[in-house]
């Protein structure tokens, strides 16, 4: 079976592959300090795979190429999801995952843009849609194909400055921009309070054309970032219901899912759990 | 005695003042003008494109200039990430707005990532009416709390447009204290601009004026009034505020006995804070008396009414000097 654009069911298996080897990359950097924000990172390991092993323009050897899709963490403590897609991609060497969360470490818990591969400063939430606005429209101007993928979490939906820049997505008709909703359910204080819904109508009255789908399902997200290619003079927005823990149903269960602490023991049950979980496909 | 240079109307605009050259909208113009020569000049505004002079560069350039609308946190974001695609972004706000509401991301998006993002931010300090929701006078004293941040603040129209094309190439984020309107010519045109640097626009006499941005015209009118009365006052203009210039400001201290130090900000966290500092840092003693704004905010009125009452006109200038 084929997408409109090629993609096979072969494709989507690796895919999932993929972003189930993200996720042994987040429990092995964990693992290592012992704590981290591993939740959320494993919710977004199949968006990190669609974006970076299908959707996007990149090359890991020439991590300033002009002509590159941009990518941007704005919820910059998902950092750990982004060192295993840099890794896996390779920007990064797996061999520096022990140190994540350490002290002198390039791989701090909330993201810097010091380390290649890495497009703004994340962690100070609502910062990330503006910017990838005003990269979408230098890149405009530049005359460049090369299009903008912004991560924003349900949590930054609470701060104004990213509407903000949703006005001004649309206002400057930036159709070289997808913003990527990471609507998890969590945030600091436990689940999601404020009323934040219907997300997917909020947005799409900002003037984006906007879609909602499970952001654990490959086939969707794939489907999605497809569509998101228009260029109609519209914004694209991918409303992403992710699961935090994904993959490992300790995690999944768990009701603080903000900020994990694990004990030695836990984590190996965690990787048996992941491993158990295993798409089938083979590395091609 | 001379006239007081530089009164405003509502918006921060500086009107003619008799007997003293100005320049019209220097910073939109020049602006306009270097934009000509690079094509990696972009120029963005949070609905303030009238009153801070950029007009010139959006008329000429206007698929290179965004209005963001009111939005100031989002206008310094969207100019980080076009600096991010590697262009020089100009943006205009007032003072209050990009210093008070903007402040993280002026930190994080652009000083943190040494974006080149340059903010010309408006009526800075005691230059508008409207009260302390539009006066911006702890600004110096809150960006210099933001490293990798270099901040500049021009004393008149000739500083200005050579600091419009300065901090081009000034790598990193930048704040620059914008005049607007009638901008006084207080320099000759053999005035060069060196960021970083303090320079002695008046040397000699028995005392020492040090000032930064709008004051430094003030200081020069004062000096050039008691020198009629036979008293001799030296001014170093003081620019660039950070990077702070503490050897060129130690060197021009040395020669005096008795300071005064003035600015259009509050005496404290600004140029007072940071000559005295140095002061004390070098173990030099002076007398040093402070020009500028109380801990406060203030009311509404005409820039001139404004200045009298709070003390940065020509005759407290006077009072500091005679002693």
């Amino acid at each position: 079976m084929m997408t409109a654009s090629g993609v096979t069911t072969t494709d989507i298996d690796m895919l999932r592959l993929r972003a189930y080897d993200l996720r042994v990359a987040m429990l092995e950097m964990a693992a290592g300090k012992g704590e981290g924000y591993v939740a959320q990172g494993l919710g977004m390991a199949d968006c990190l795979a669609a974006l970076y092993f299908h959707e996007m323009h990149h090359d890991p050897a020439n991590p300033d190429w002009d002509d590159r899709d941009r990518f941007l963490l704005s919820t910059g403590h998902y950092s750990i999801a982004m060192y295993a897609v840099l890794a896996e991609a390779g920007y990064l060497d797996r061999a520096e995952f022990p140190s994540y969360g350490l002290n002198g470490s390039r791989l701090p818990m909330s993201t810097f843009d010091d380390l290649p591969g890495l497009e703004i400063v994340g962690g100070s939430l609502g910062q990330g849609l503006g910017q990838a606005v005003g990269m979408a429209l230098g890149l405009r101007l530049d005359g460049r194909e090369a299009r903008v993928f912004c991560e924003v979490s349900d949590g930054e939906l609470q701060e104004g400055s990213t509407w903000e820049a949703l006005m001004s997505g649309a206002t400057f008709g930036c159709d070289n921009l997808v913003a990527l909703f990471d609507c998890n359910g969590v945030q600091a204080d436990g689940p999601v309070h404020v009323q934040l819904e219907p997300v997917l109508d909020k947005i799409s009255a900002f003037g984006w054309s906007s879609i909602e789908i499970n952001g654990n399902d490959m086939e969707a997200l794939v489907r999605a970032l497809e569509v998101s290619r228009v260029r109609d003079g519209k914004p694209k927005a991918i409303i992403m219901r992710t699961q935090p823990g994904s993959g490992v149903p300790t995690l999944e269960k768990r009701e603080r899912a903000h900020f994990v602490r694990i004990t030695d023991e836990e984590w190996q049950v965690m990787r048996d759990e992941l491993e158990a979980g295993r798409p089938g496909a083979t590395r091609g | 005695m001379a006239e007081v240079a530089g009164r405003t109307r509502g918006m921060g605009e500086l009107i003619d003042v008799a007997d003293k050259a100005s320049d019209f909208a220097p910073f939109g113009r020049e602006l306009a003008a270097l934009a000509r020569e690079r094509d990696d000049i972009v120029g963005l505004t949070a609905d303030m494109g009238r009153y801070s002079d950029i007009l010139p560069f959006r008329d000429e350039y206007p698929d290179r200039f965004f209005n963001v609308g009111m939005a100031e946190q989002n206008l310094i974001a969207v100019a980080a990430g076009l600096a991010k695609t590697g262009k020089v972004a100009y943006c205009t706000t007032y003072s209050v707005f990009v210093t008070r509401r903007a402040y993280d991301f002026v930190a994080i998006a652009c000083a943190h990532s040494q974006a080149n993002v340059k903010i010309f931010a408006g009526m800075p300090g005691l230059m508008n009416g409207y009260g302390a929701t539009h006066q911006a006078t702890e600004d110096l004293n809150m960006m210099r709390g933001i490293a990798d941040l270099t901040i500049i603040d021009p004393c008149d129209a000739v500083e200005l447009r050579q600091v419009v094309r300065a901090v081009a190439d000034i790598k990193g984020t930048v704040y620059v204290r914008l005049l607007r309107g009638n901008v006084p010519v207080e320099l000759d045109a053999s005035y060069r601009f060196v960021p970083g640097k303090a320079q002695v626009l008046r040397p000699g006499g028995t005392i020492g004026i040090i000032s930064t941005g709008y004051m430094t015209g003030r200081a020069l009118d004062a000096a050039k009034e008691v020198a009629s009365r036979g008293v001799q006052v030296g001014v170093l203009h003081v620019p660039t505020i950070k990077p702070f210039d503490t050897a060129g400001v130690l060197d021009f201290v040395a020669r005096y006995d008795r300071l005064i130090v003035a600015e259009n900000h509050k005496t404290t966290g600004g140029l007072g804070t940071l000559v005295t500092e140095a002061m004390f840092d070098a173990g030099v003693l002076k007398p040093v008396e402070r020009i500028g704004l109380a801990d406060s905010f203030f009311e509404c009125g005409s820039q001139e009414y404004l200045e009298a009452r709070y003390g940065l006109d020509l005759p407290r200038f006077i009072r500091a000097i005679m002693g």
